[in-house]
């Protein structure tokens, strides 16, 4: 375990340095144009675009930028070209609340792929099977920006159901933190549920009918107890990684359409307007958030999987 | 998978599961022809299939209602003219901004747009930028998916380390946000690598970003196909007559990737419309003054308080696109493999 | 003689079900009935119904399409229509079934030990302490050594005779009246079933136990059977006790089933003979006598379905299903002297003079 552990965290690090290159390429070599002309806003003389460029070393060559750039991030000192907001600090401000969305969502999305899976697999082939079927088909087709930007119009604007978008920390207010994340919590999950439920469809429908469930009902257990204890269990086992995953991705930045339509504030929310301004500190300090946070819960996601499946040996 | 999909496990988790690829037939053509007798009785996924079709065929014919019934094109502002609709004159725009709504009559059939465009004409137009997009992101993942994991899964040692590491990299970002990074760098000075050379304003740079983003996802599983194919006897048998790796590749193992192929590419082209359509909105996918119906929703969601119907016809008739192509898609994908189907009484 | 109550009465057992390719009659009119203490061995090949029609008696085989027709008693309770109350109150308690493929037939994340108390408990009140030394008693019975520390383990950990051992265990764990074994061996190499059973065999004496044994190895039969049901394309064509059947076999497929046994206690024959053809396709079985199409000593007689009966003067609990007279099957039973097989078509055409009609 331990050896698996420090094997995962060299992975990190190296996963780590590659994507901070990456995105660094994306940003400074692929372009074809001057970053300091970027900065330097509407008809700049030639002197105040080589003072950006000195100021902000882009004078230098480009692998002394990129040095220059990861010692920020680590020292906590990175600045974005943009706003001249301390990067570090607007992270840390955003992640709550990406956070908040996240869990919500994943325990949503669990609950309701876990009853529509079961329920569809039991009544296979019936109508019942057949509509919800169609209903997850139709959760997978709609892009969550649309659905969402509905919903918040609908039932936050017209109908004033819900509130139209903003947030409120847990801290602050529980009830209202809730009552404002219902709608968001519900148009990401929509996503979800459709692509679980049909997993665990299969699964189960692999399973149900598997010799050791056979065995289970010869032994005299009640039906229930067979599709509960030996059936769902066995095929949630490859599900509870699988949801471990997304999770990871939407917090490190995934979900950053939801964010955007429901104004949310989040890590999401915050790279994507970085990245339409080409605003390339935010960009990659929260890449690099995201990618330690998905290696981190890949890993516990890992250790979860092979305590419930004894086969499994961590390698 | 979808636009914020999960990602997949690199280790332990059976890819029969995860992947929603088929299986590996290893016989030759018997398997198509009875996927494909199973597929023409799924009468839904074929109705649903057939709805696609007519999509795309709609959208192939706009510039012929674009000429012959709505006279106008996607980018003309008719903001400050009047029609007659019904013996009533009518301003497209009128002064307090608010736009003609549906007409129901040759010009503008679903009304007209914040800066005076017909609605019906974009909507086409955009459905021509979005599924062309899409389609040949689909292809073109699809191509380099085949080469990817052929090569890594052939051939073994190094090579499918530096390929699987590559893979890993497009893998690790989340799937918009490496799209919108792409998109939006991309778009700035075009991609100029050697003699290729793409404007940053042309169509196939989404495509070409989409692609590549998606190439990990077919990739893997396509790979894993490839590794267990080589060891079998036919690809033995053939090296015995003295056929080479690459006669091996294309003669004896591409053939039995391709029903894999097959049930993957639906929602492969799926998904990249999807994709398609949230970087549109997010502005790094198609860019603006062009349709796609990922700007158009955009725009219907920035004036939505107007009028919603703005962003709610594209983003229906994207819905219904992407929908068509899943139910078609899980029908090609049970086809082939209804192992996962119980068949209730007869 | 007094007649002694059979535990189990099976009658005219019939189970189709409806697939793509039409109505499959898996089993096809079965009737016998087992006596408490008694081993009655099923035996025949692949597909002639001898799983279905064991797993049907436990209700494992009920599904939207299935149908199913006749009887079978235990006791009170008509096993075919019971209710899933009463099933579930008969399944693991009175009747258990020890399953073929041990690997997949315990769940493969769930501690074996588990497994077992959960049945126990499923049927009794004990606690869970009870239940686990219940369980280890029970292990050590069957034969596993360390039982109290393989209690813990995991099906995957253990080796294929072990977990048989456990599926045995599995069964007798509520102490029943009746075990249903099927091909308990099949999946084990031939000194590991040797060992498994004997030691079957003394814990089924032991607890008085009557046992159905599934199965489509003739060796296995001779070790433990009382009597045998040989079975053919979803019908009994044979029924006696042991001596009966491997003495004085009645019907032309026994006999092709006993002479295709390799035997070292006689010369190698110059072919190993075998049943020649393929039997009849599930859901397109021939007119009268399933054999026919297979049969060397065919006649016109063999178009209607020959009755279950007992046609040997002697043995009035010896049945068959075969048209021929008891001589003439004495005659014809031969391919060489002292040896019983079933001859091909072709071969009897030549050396006419012998055969029937």
């Amino acid at each position: 375990m331990k050896r698996f552990v420090i094997r995962r965290l060299i992975s990190m690090i190296a996963v780590l340095f590659a994507i901070s290159i990456a995105t660094f390429c994306i940003f400074n070599v692929i372009p074809n144009s001057d970053p300091a002309q970027r900065l330097a806003g509407r008809h700049p003389t030639k002197g105040q675009i080589e003072a950006i460029r000195r100021q902000w070393g882009f004078d230098k060559p480009v692998y002394t930028q990129y040095a220059k750039m990861m010692e920020k991030i680590f020292t906590g000192d990175l600045v974005s070209y943009v706003s001249q907001v301390d990067v570090d600090k607007e992270i840390l401000q955003d992640a709550p609340r990406t956070f908040s969305l996240a869990i919500g969502a994943a325990i949503m999305w669990m609950v309701f792929a876990i009853a529509l899976g079961l329920y569809t697999a039991v009544r296979a082939g019936g109508f019942a099977d057949r509509f919800l079927t169609v209903l997850a088909l139709i959760g997978i087709s709609m892009p969550v920006f649309w659905i969402g930007a509905l919903m918040n119009y609908y039932l936050g604007f017209k109908w004033n159901i819900f509130p139209n978008g903003g947030y409120v920390p847990l801290t602050e207010d529980p009830l209202q933190w809730a009552y404002h994340l219902i709608m968001p919590w519900t148009a990401l999950s929509l996503l979800f549920i459709g692509i679980y439920s049909r997993i665990l469809r299969s699964n189960v429908l692999d399973t149900i009918n598997d010799d050791y469930a056979r065995t289970a009902r010869a032994k005299g257990l009640p039906e229930r107890q067979v599709l509960l204890r030996h059936v769902l269990r066995n095929s949630l086992i490859p599900i509870v990684t699988l949801w471990g995953l997304d999770f990871g991705a939407v917090v490190g930045g995934g979900a950053l359409l939801t964010e955007t339509v429901f104004d949310l504030q989040g890590v999401g929310q915050y790279v994507a307007e970085s990245i339409a301004q080409l605003d390339v500190p935010p960009v990659l300090a929260v890449v690099m958030f995201g990618a330690f946070f998905v290696v981190v819960t890949n890993t516990v996601v890992d250790i979860i999987y092979a305590t419930l499946d004894p086969r499994i040996r961590l390698t | 998978m979808a636009i914020e999909p999960a990602t997949e496990l690199a280790s332990a988790v059976p890819e029969a599961i995860v992947a929603e690829g088929g299986r590996t037939r290893v016989a030759g053509l018997a398997p198509w022809r009875i996927a494909l007798r199973r597929l023409r009785r799924n009468r839904v996924a074929l109705a649903f299939g057939a709805l696609f079709l007519v999509i795309v065929g709609m959208c192939l014919a706009a510039p012929i209602y674009a000429d012959q019934i709505a006279h106008t094109d996607p980018y003309t502002n008719h903001l400050t003219e009047q029609i007659t609709v019904h013996g009533v004159k009518k301003y497209v725009v009128a002064p307090s901004g608010v736009p003609i709504g549906p007409t129901y009559s040759g010009r503008f059939f679903l009304g007209a747009d914040g800066n005076g465009r017909d609605i019906a004409v974009r909507l086409l137009y955009g459905g021509r930028a979005s599924l062309t997009i899409g389609i040949g992101a689909a292809l073109f993942t699809t191509l380099l998916s085949i080469i990817a994991g052929m090569l890594a899964g052939y051939y073994r040692g190094w090579v499918d380390a530096v390929i699987g590491r590559l893979l890993d990299l497009v893998w690790a970002y989340p799937v918009v946000l490496l799209g919108i990074a792409l998109g939006t760098a991309l778009a700035l000075g075009g991609l100029k690598i050697g003699p290729l050379q793409i404007d940053g304003e042309s169509k196939l740079i989404p495509t070409l970003v989409i692609a590549v983003i998606y190439v990990p996802y077919m990739a893997r599983p396509l790979r894993g196909q490839v590794l267990a194919l080589r060891e079998k006897e036919f690809v033995e048998a053939a090296r015995a007559q003295g056929a080479g790796s690459l006669r091996i590749m294309f003669s004896e193992i591409l053939p039995n990737l391709s029903s894999s192929i097959v049930v993957f590419l639906p929602l492969l082209i799926a998904n990249a419309i999807l994709l398609e359509a949230a970087l549109s909105f997010l502005g790094a996918g198609v860019r603006p003054p062009n349709p796609s119906w990922g700007t158009m929703i955009g725009d219907g969601v920035e004036r939505i308080i107007s009028g919603p119907h703005l962003a709610i016809v594209p983003g229906i008739m994207l819905v219904l696109n992407v929908l068509a192509l899943n139910v078609f898609g899980d029908g090609v994908r049970d086809a082939f493999d209804p192992r996962a189907r119980v068949r209730a009484s007869h | 003689m007094t007649r002694v109550e059979p535990i189990l009465r099976v009658s005219d057992l019939k189970v189709s079900f409806a697939t793509d390719q039409g109505l499959v009659r898996a089993v096809d009119g079965v009737t016998f009935e087992l006596l408490p203490g008694e081993v009655l061995a099923v035996v025949g090949e692949s597909g002639c119904g001898k799983s279905v029609t064991a797993m049907t008696l436990l209700g494992l085989t009920r599904s939207p399409n299935a149908r199913f027709a006749g009887s079978a008693h235990y006791g009170d309770t008509e096993l075919l229509g019971a209710s899933d109350a009463e099933l579930q109150q008969i399944r693991g308690a009175k009747i258990a079934m020890i399953f073929q493929d041990s690997a997949s037939s315990l769940n493969p994340v769930q501690r074996i030990g588990k497994q077992i108390a959960e049945q126990i408990q499923a049927h009794e009140k004990v606690s869970d302490a009870q239940a686990r030394e219940r369980t280890i008693e029970l292990l050590a019975r069957v034969g596993i050594p360390n039982a109290n520390k393989r209690v813990d383990a995991y099906p995957f950990e253990m080796s294929g005779g072990m977990r048989q051992r456990v599926m045995i265990a599995l069964a007798l764990s509520c102490d029943p009246s009746v075990l249903i074994a099927d091909e308990p061996t099949t999946a084990l190499d031939v000194t590991v079933q040797a060992q498994i059973l004997e030691r079957f065999r003394e814990l089924v004496a032991q607890m008085g136990a009557s046992v159905i044994l599934v199965t489509h190895d003739l060796g296995v039969v001779t070790d433990i059977a009382d009597r045998i049901a040989v079975m053919y394309a979803g019908r009994i064509v044979e029924q006696g006790s042991l001596d009966e059947i491997f003495y004085d076999p009645q019907h032309p497929y026994t006999w092709g089933l006993l002479g295709s046994i390799p035997r070292l206690d006689r010369p190698r024959p110059k072919r190993l003979p075998t049943i020649p053809g393929l039997p009849p396709s599930l859901a397109n079985r021939p007119q009268g006598c399933h054999l026919r199409p297979r049969c060397p000593h065919e006649f016109d007689q063999c178009a209607k379905t020959p009755p279950l009966q007992s046609r040997v003067p002697a043995a009035p609990a010896h049945l068959d299903r075969c048209w021929l007279s008891c001589d003439q099957k004495r005659e014809l039973r031969e391919i060489e002297p002292g040896v019983i097989g079933l001859r091909r078509k072709h071969e009897v055409e030549l050396t006419k003079g012998g055969a029937g009609a």
